[in-house]
């Protein structure tokens, strides 16, 4: 077929090589550092509970989503999301059931991709953190051979797991709220610690994360924002009374901030489309991590600060709408309907 | 003062009255359709918690100590009368402000969210004070609850929604997603 001399088309009519699939490529590859050292501190369990939730994330979407919809690798995306935050000890089929819940209730049925409210991976995460709170809290000990299983992963549905006396640890997180120990920074920094499958290596995540920022396929002003918002008010706090409060460089590299910060709260879909605004959902989600994680019941709140700052992205897009080139700003606007209100009255 | 604010807050997230104690669905279902009415229903609710309050302090504190029987029933008639009888003077006197708020009023006077406020100020047995600041939370609450909801809804009226989930199907779950992520503020304030 002869090339078509002329073509008319909508714009924009320069594309870039970027689609939808490249990109999801591209995060998932940056993950596979983070997926390597989950293996790597966290045994067979790690690989088997990734490979759980992938498998609960890819099947609603294979059987419900969209034709090809299974190609663009996002449904992968989510899976492995969800399993770097599970407890590397958890019974798989509770890690299947939580892709399966992410990617069914948190995406398909909103329409799928980028059309949903809510990130699916946590959304995942958080109906299993409502449905089995037991066996979401229960961390293993670090060290021990590396060939042996975290916890009892292989326990059936509705049965009880088997945990053996003296194999459950307790997170950095975990040990500061309720026995007030607090670990070195070094030892969070470098992923010795106990705690989820593919959050206890700081300075992978980071990296991964510096990638694909420089590849701009995340907005950095959210990560900055979350860490900036959680240092200074750590900082603030610990600066009044450094017995009680935690250290901000502690606050900053334990638990899932680094990965939810990198990968969790950066999802394209669900975080603000305006810069303002995703400096303002930085912010929000950096200042409740330290109210949950401080004065609230649970020793973590990433997860539930970026649900619900989630919530509050299609009220930020809309208040941070920039104004239309040529167009008159809200006060002209708003001066504008005075004077006709005026009008019409006299 | 600080024990005020404490109820105000707690009771706007921590408790919130929609998504954490599942009052006051019907408006949270029905009216959350547009940002626009979702908020003035939830200044509308605002107003009908803070009179209740009130109404209950007052009950409470100077007749239902010789009936105590006739709590429930006293609550529902006190309430749903004073608001019709408010919505009246409204119009009457600030047609603007009635046509803001008109249309929700009586909708909401024989609320669940009402009358929990109603008894959860009475069994925690709030003074004056510390009863108008639950009220004011909770219906600070409610209007947030609102405003996301509505927000989030007006977003999927334009997304590809399965025939299947359309409606109230993706209402109910929004909702429970919405509830999900409040679960996070449980036992604020508890542990230290």
């Amino acid at each position: 077929m002869n090339k078509p001399r002329l073509v008319l088309s909508a714009s924009p009519h320069l594309l870039g090589a970027d689609s939808t699939p490249r990109i999801m490529m591209t995060v998932l590859l940056s993950l596979l550092p983070v997926v390597a050292a989950a293996i790597y501190t966290f045994g067979p369990s790690a690989f088997l509970i990734l490979c759980a939730s992938t498998l609960g994330a890819l099947l609603p979407e294979k059987l419900v989503g969209k034709q090809g919809s299974l190609k663009d690798g996002s449904a992968l995306i989510t899976g492995v999301l969800l399993g770097l935050t599970l407890p590397p000890g958890m019974p798989l089929w509770m890690a299947f059931l939580g892709g399966f819940f992410g990617i069914a209730f948190g995406k398909l049925i909103f329409g799928g991709l980028g059309q949903n409210a809510f990130n699916p991976a946590l959304l995942g995460r958080a109906f299993l953190q409502a449905a089995f709170p037991v066996a979401i809290t229960t961390w293993p000990k670090t060290g021990g051979p590396w060939m042996a299983l975290r916890g009892d992963n292989f326990a059936l549905p509705l049965m009880s797991p088997q945990v053996v006396d003296g194999t459950t640890g307790a997170t950095p997180l975990g040990l500061f709220k309720f026995e007030h120990v607090p670990t070195s920074t070094s030892s969070l920094f470098f992923g010795s610690t106990s705690g989820s499958v593919g959050e206890t290596c700081a300075w992978i995540i980071l990296l991964c994360g510096l990638l694909l920022a420089w590849k701009n396929y995340l907005n950095w002003r959210i990560p900055i924002s979350i860490f900036a918002t959680t240092f200074l008010f750590t900082g603030v706090l610990w600066l009044i009374d450094a017995n009680h409060y935690p250290s901000p460089w502690f606050m900053l590299f334990s638990g899932g901030m680094m990965l939810g910060a990198v990968y969790m709260a950066t999802d394209m879909v669900t975080s603000p489309t305006t810069n303002l605004g995703c400096w303002i959902f930085g912010a929000g989600i950096g200042l409740l991590v330290v109210i949950i994680r401080i004065w609230g019941g649970l020793p973590e709140g990433m997860m539930y600060s970026i649900l619900f700052m989630n919530a509050f992205v299609p009220f930020l897009n809309r208040a941070t709408r920039p104004k239309v080139f040529g167009a008159p700003s809200r006060a002209e606007l708003r001066a504008a309907k005075r004077a006709q209100k005026q009008e019409d009255q006299t | 003062m600080g024990d005020l604010i404490w109820i105000l807050l707690s009771t706007m997230v921590v408790n919130n009255f929609t998504l954490a104690y599942f009052l006051g669905l019907c408006p949270f279902m029905g009216v959350s359709g547009r940002v626009e009415t979702a908020f003035r229903m939830g200044m509308a609710n605002i107003f009908v918690l803070v009179l209740t309050s009130i109404c209950s302090w007052a009950l409470n504190t100077y007749v239902l100590d010789y009936a105590p029987y006739l709590r429930l029933i006293s609550f529902i008639v006190v309430i749903a009368s004073l608001v019709q009888i408010v919505e009246m003077a409204i119009k009457k006197l600030s047609p603007t402000l009635f046509q803001q708020l008109g249309i929700y009023l009586p909708l909401i006077t024989t609320n669940c969210a009402i009358l929990g406020l109603a008894i959860f100020q009475t069994n925690r047995e709030y003074n004056f004070f510390q009863g108008l600041f639950f009220a004011l939370g909770a219906g600070l609450g409610l209007t947030l609850a609102l405003v996301l909801m509505a927000s989030i809804r007006e977003d999927a009226e334009r997304a590809a929604v399965p025939a299947a989930a359309r409606g109230m199907a993706l209402v109910l779950i929004i909702a429970g997603s919405l509830s999900m992520a409040f679960m996070g503020f449980a036992g604020l304030g508890s542990a230290a």
